[in-house]
């Protein structure tokens, strides 16, 4: 009888512990999301891709639509050639444009896709060419800086 | 006054030899432990039993204090985030704290001071009590009886123990976050599913909890089996177990993090 009980507490304990790391895969992690198997890959190229990371969402219309699946840079054109794997369920038309948006003040960068017109749609492989590269601060502050230069000295009010 | 500066030099040497001395002895103590765990394979009632003693036995602790470090969180996490504009991350740093730090290192933590102190006392006191003498003669190593089962299930339990630590620590931190201060039920768990990966964060968790039961499951057994078999010898290996372990487990958890969560 003593002996009984003791299995169904081990069996109780060793099913919470595996139902617990199902928990923490399914409902803290990622795993339910754009599994590998399902999804097609497709290709960007930017000239400037700033802090965007592998595994960055890909949104359209703020809907998460894939995931970043790899950077690479080509030396030959000197610009980020970046893999995106986009889920089969959502297609896009050829003249998708990709750009690279950054969430929120402090948030990270992420690939954001705007559809277009095009009947024709994307196939795996496929290559976006209409790129909008991220915003980098420095080139924003020094292109501003040099506006207000070409300006010249503002006349005070009087 | 110098007799007593190389008394005191003799005294830190004595304890650097006996710190090896034992290094080795535990060392020795683990391979041939693991050596005879055939036993443990071949006797599943040994196993089931060490379990009982081990894991379950730890059940309650591990879920309540889950449960509150996860209410911590949430106050002390959304107090923080709040003045960022950004309370809806905190899903993203309940989730990550538990499942990368402090699910593995607290549930460590705790299971020493529950079981490997339990474990040590049991092994000390069956040591004094000359029940491993009279397995011998009944040419039954009390190695592969009684600790190498205890060895196993620890290694066992400890993952298991911080993946219902995290769990509940998840569900703590959804409580206050949700619940009580009223953040928005779907931001708050996309944004923990964006950002906890199920290789690189809840996987390495896993193994960190791993490495922990092994270590503290080696030094509980060692220090039980090492104990001058009086009472007062089985009280102070106790004492051992219990600060070995939190030492192990801590510089341990240095090791294993600047080994998985360095690379980009």
């Amino acid at each position: 009888m003593k002996r009984a009980t003791a299995d169904l507490a081990v069996g109780f304990f060793v099913t919470a512990g595996l139902v617990a790391l199902l928990v923490l895969a399914l409902k803290v992690g990622n795993a339910n999301t754009v599994a590998a198997a399902d999804g097609y890959r497709v290709t960007a190229e930017f000239d400037n891709i700033g802090g965007l990371k592998p595994r960055a969402p890909v949104k359209s219309a703020g809907v998460v639509v894939g995931r970043v699946d790899a950077i690479a840079f080509d030396n030959r054109k000197f610009v980020a050639r970046v893999t995106l794997r986009l889920d089969r369920s959502y297609q896009f038309p050829v003249d998708t444009t990709a750009s690279i948006l950054t969430s929120g003040l402090l948030g990270e960068q992420y690939v954001g896709l705007d559809g277009g017109g095009e009947e024709e749609l994307l196939k795996d492989g496929g290559r976006l060419k209409l790129t909008q590269s991220a915003m980098v601060l420095e080139k924003m502050i020094g292109r501003f800086l040099s506006g207000k230069a070409a300006e010249g000295p503002t006349a005070p009010k009087e | 006054m110098i007799g007593s500066a190389s008394a005191g030099l003799r005294g830190i040497g004595a304890r650097v030899i006996d710190g090896v001395w034992k290094l080795g002895a535990g060392a020795r103590f683990a391979g041939e432990m693991l050596a005879r765990s055939g036993t443990t394979l071949r006797r599943p009632r040994l196993l089931l039993d060490a379990l009982h003693f081990i894991g379950v036995l730890s059940l309650v602790i591990i879920v309540v204090s889950g449960l509150f470090v996860g209410l911590v969180l949430g106050l002390q996490g959304y107090e923080t985030l709040k003045r960022y504009g950004s309370a809806e991350a905190l899903g993203t740093l309940v989730a990550l704290s538990l499942v990368r730090e402090l699910g593995p290192v607290v549930s460590a933590l705790l299971f020493a001071s529950r079981a490997g102190s339990a474990v040590t006392a049991r092994i000390g006191i069956m040591k004094s009590s000359e029940q491993f003498s009279a397995m011998e003669i009944m040419a039954v190593d009390p190695r592969a009886r009684v600790l190498a089962p205890m060895f196993w299930a620890g290694a066992l339990s400890v993952p298991l123990l911080a993946a219902i630590f995290s769990a509940m620590g998840v569900f703590g931190g959804w409580l206050i976050g949700v619940v009580v201060i009223g953040i928005d039920d779907g931001a708050f768990w996309s944004q923990m599913q964006a950002s906890v990966d199920v290789r690189a964060d809840v996987a390495n968790g896993v193994v960190k909890s791993g490495v922990f039961g092994v270590a503290v499951m080696l030094i509980a057994l060692f220090e039980g089996w090492d104990a001058p078999p009086t009472a007062e010898g089985v009280s102070y290996a106790v004492t051992r177990t219990v600060v070995t372990s939190a030492l192990a487990i801590l510089a341990l958890d240095f090791v294993l993090t600047s080994l998985m969560f360095t690379g980009v």
